[in-house]
């Protein structure tokens, strides 16, 4: 796995990673904490890191990567997925997978001091917990401590002042915003309900580098009984590009970058519905994708345009 | 931490989550932390609770929002609590509603980054003596709306007073069942507007010294479109005279200054008993949507409009901008009290209107009037001129019945 091994070097030694082994037999993630009316103070009452300072996960939870990922100030990005023992989420196309209950979405927030070398010195932000009652999803942010030993839940959300060196050796700070309860459900909604955004096949559809080597995300939730329904042939999934690959298709990544950085606010049933700009993956293209669309009520949203998309004009890159 | 009642002090904060069921009075007081605390109480409150935000200055910097259902956020007076986002560095808007049952009541906000007090989605929600501000006074860097209902049903906005929006004072949008009354909007773009939105009552309102004071528009391209009964009546509608300052691109940045009553298309809408003074463009406009637009389902002419029983003082000496060269250079000046741009759908130009779908206008004898013909301009730009008849306009339209809200009732 790149992003274990990679955490273990850059605690840099083999104590570490002797360590990492020792815990790493015993330990599994509370059911009954993720299931717990009231969320645990500290992340570490879950059980799912042996390591959480290395982001190294207990048995059971499955590290995952979208192939194009939210922005989110530019931050590492450490995410997992837990499914109770015998049970499996099940494969939807076009949407996030259909999770049991008792399953659990975890994602970490980290910035490196130095983005050229962005696994060395990592400081852990925020881990984000998303945990599936009876009910419906709970979500919940947990700040890390200074010593980065463990993080505590955060209900009122928190500002963080970051500073970190980009990859042109430019130094960059700002405020990293934690967000609130409320705050997660501004983003993770679909109908009013709170629903995860990253688990969707056509995100997943790509190689992964596992720590016993590369396979592709959806195959692997299938083997390891994470998965039940995919369509036996992976290749015919819609796949979405790495934005950056710019060996992929222009339009493809564009639509990538909308989807996961806009559409989950930007869609039918989202929370900027009202706009009636809409950027899912799949919109077609018209007016509702923002081809000669007005701003309408955008306020200084609309960046002084008289248009979203204008085909065939070209704006100046400053 | 100083919550005064129910104790969410650090250590009992989780405690609560798993408690519900009785109504608890929540009570925030000034102090270096109020930020945190007003976040965590609206996060932490159950149904039936009662939020109260202490007299005095809160200086934020996170936005506020309120998830949870049948909850009264109250301060003590829209000038003794006082919500400043002026260091505001995150949310999109100083509050969000986006629950049902809410009543909002007796607090100021101040300076926020974007719009003031939004709901989304919420039923039943209450906006009561509120004062929204940007205290820099007209400026494009103000947030677009004050007051903000979007996409929501039985809203009741009352006694609120909002300044300095760069778009709209008070605006509901996408909305069902609708009261703005009692209301003062000054110093805004626009001070009311109403945009694609289904049943709206508008009355004993002030709306002055904004670019234009109160605004029925429908626009195309939005989920819910094709507004209709709609009622603005015994509204001060004056002195709107404050220039446009909305940002490029943002459809109110077509309306001149001094415009009074503008209704854009939208169907069945009865504008009466308002008096009107002071307003440089003119006090009451009729008009199509302007721009060319893709969307088969929207109708962009006004369909049935009834004028009646205003009052108009001086106005229509100072037609602003491009619209009021527009209309000025067909009416000439001083514009009418009232003007049509006369646009019609090219089939009924060569045909009729039926009679659900004209333009009616009742007006005392020396009320003056401008049917500007501008589809004749389009087709027959040799020989056309303005139609100032007003009494070839008499007629009436039957009244919507007037909106009727849950919370009026008690409920």
């Amino acid at each position: 796995m790149r992003q274990l091994s990679l955490a273990v070097e850059r605690l840099g030694g083999a104590a570490v990673a002797l360590l990492l082994y020792c815990c790493a037999a015993a330990a599994a993630p509370s059911d009954t904490a993720i299931m717990a009316d009231k969320p645990p103070k500290l992340l570490s009452e879950f059980g799912f890191f042996s390591d959480a300072r290395a982001q190294v996960p207990t048995e059971g939870v499955v590290p995952f990567e979208p192939h194009t990922a939210l922005f989110s100030d530019g931050a590492l990005k450490f995410r997992f997925v837990y499914v109770p023992e015998g049970e499996a989420a099940r494969y939807v196309a076009d949407e996030a997978f259909v999770f049991p209950v008792g399953s659990a979405l975890i994602k970490s927030f980290a910035f490196p001091a130095d983005f050229r070398t962005p696994y060395e010195k990592v400081r852990l932000i925020e881990t984000r917990v998303m945990l599936l009652h009876e009910d419906g999803w709970q979500s919940w942010a947990y700040l890390w401590n200074e010593e980065q030993s463990d993080a505590e839940i955060k209900i009122a959300g928190a500002k963080v002042d970051v500073a970190t060196i980009d990859e042109s050796g430019e130094p960059v700070s700002f405020t990293y915003s934690v967000p609130n309860k409320n705050q997660c459900k501004g983003c993770h909604q679909l109908a009013g309900e709170i629903v995860p955004l990253g688990p969707k096949a056509r995100n997943l559809n790509f190689e992964f580098q596992y720590d016993d080597g590369p396979a592709n995300q959806l195959e692997r939730w299938r083997e390891a009984g994470l998965l039940e329904g995919l369509p036996e042939d992976i290749a015919a999934i819609d796949a979405v590009p790495d934005w950056r690959d710019e060996s992929a298709d222009l339009n493809a990544r564009a639509r990538a970058w909308l989807d996961v950085n806009c559409a989950h606010c930007h869609r039918r049933e989202g929370p900027a519905s009202n706009s009636g700009l809409y950027l899912t993956w799949g919109e077609a293209i018209g007016p509702a994708l923002g081809v000669h669309k007005r701003p309408v009520a955008a306020g200084r949203g609309s960046g002084g345009r008289l248009f979203d998309i204008a085909p065939g004009s070209r704006m100046a890159l400053s | 931490m100083r919550f005064v009642k129910e104790s969410l002090a650090a250590t009992a904060i989780l405690s609560c989550l798993t408690f519900a069921s009785y109504a608890a009075d929540h009570r925030v007081m000034p102090g270096p932390n109020a930020n945190e605390e007003l976040i965590e109480v609206l996060i932490l409150a159950e149904p039936g609770d009662t939020v109260t935000i202490a007299a005095g200055r809160y200086d934020l910097v996170d936005g506020l929002s309120l998830d949870v259902d049948e909850v009264t956020v109250r301060g003590e007076g829209a000038n003794r609590t006082v919500l400043s986002f002026k260091g505001q560095a995150g949310a999109g808007e100083g509050l969000l509603v986006t629950s049902d049952r809410v009543v909002l009541e007796d607090f100021a906000v101040e300076d926020t980054k974007g719009d003031g007090v939004k709901s989304k989605g919420s039923d039943q929600i209450t906006f009561r003596n509120l004062r929204v501000e940007w205290t820099g006074g007209p400026k494009p860097e103000n947030g677009a709306y004050g007051v903000y209902p979007v996409s929501s049903s039985n809203v009741l906005i009352e006694g609120v007073t909002v300044r300095g929006a760069s778009d709209a004072g008070i605006y509901v949008g996408q909305s069902e069942d609708i009261i703005v009354r009692n209301s003062v909007a000054e110093y805004n773009v626009a001070g009311i507007e109403i945009e694609n939105s289904y049943r709206a009552d508008v009355y004993g309102n002030t709306a002055r010294h904004n670019t234009g004071g109160i605004l029925i528009f429908d626009l195309p391209n939005l989920p819910v479109q094709g507004g209709h009964d709609i009622r603005v009546f015994d509204n001060d509608v004056m002195d709107n005279d404050t220039p446009n300052f909305a940002p490029e691109g943002n459809i109110v940045g077509i309306v001149p200054k001094g415009m009074g009553v503008m209704v854009m298309a939208n169907r069945n809408v009865h504008v009466f008993g308002n008096r009107f003074d002071r307003n440089g463009t003119t006090h009451v406009l009729i008009a199509a949507y302007p721009n060319d637009y893709e969307d088969d389902a929207y109708m962009f002419v006004p369909r049935g409009v009834y004028v009646h029983g205003n009052t108009y003082g001086e106005g229509g000496g100072e037609p602003d901008g491009e619209v009021g060269k527009i209309i000025s250079d067909v009416s000439g000046t001083p514009v009418p009290d009232i003007v049509w741009d006369g646009v019609t759908r090219i089939p009924e130009y060569f045909s009729w209107v039926s009679a659900a779908d004209r333009i009616y206008i009742d007006e005392a004898d020396d009320t003056t009037f401008a049917n500007l013909k501008m589809i004749s301009q389009m087709l027959l730009p040799w020989g056309w001129w303005p139609d100032k008849d007003i009494a070839g306009y008499k007629g009436s339209l039957p009244e919507p019945e007037p909106v009727t809200l849950p919370q009026d009732k008690g409920v």
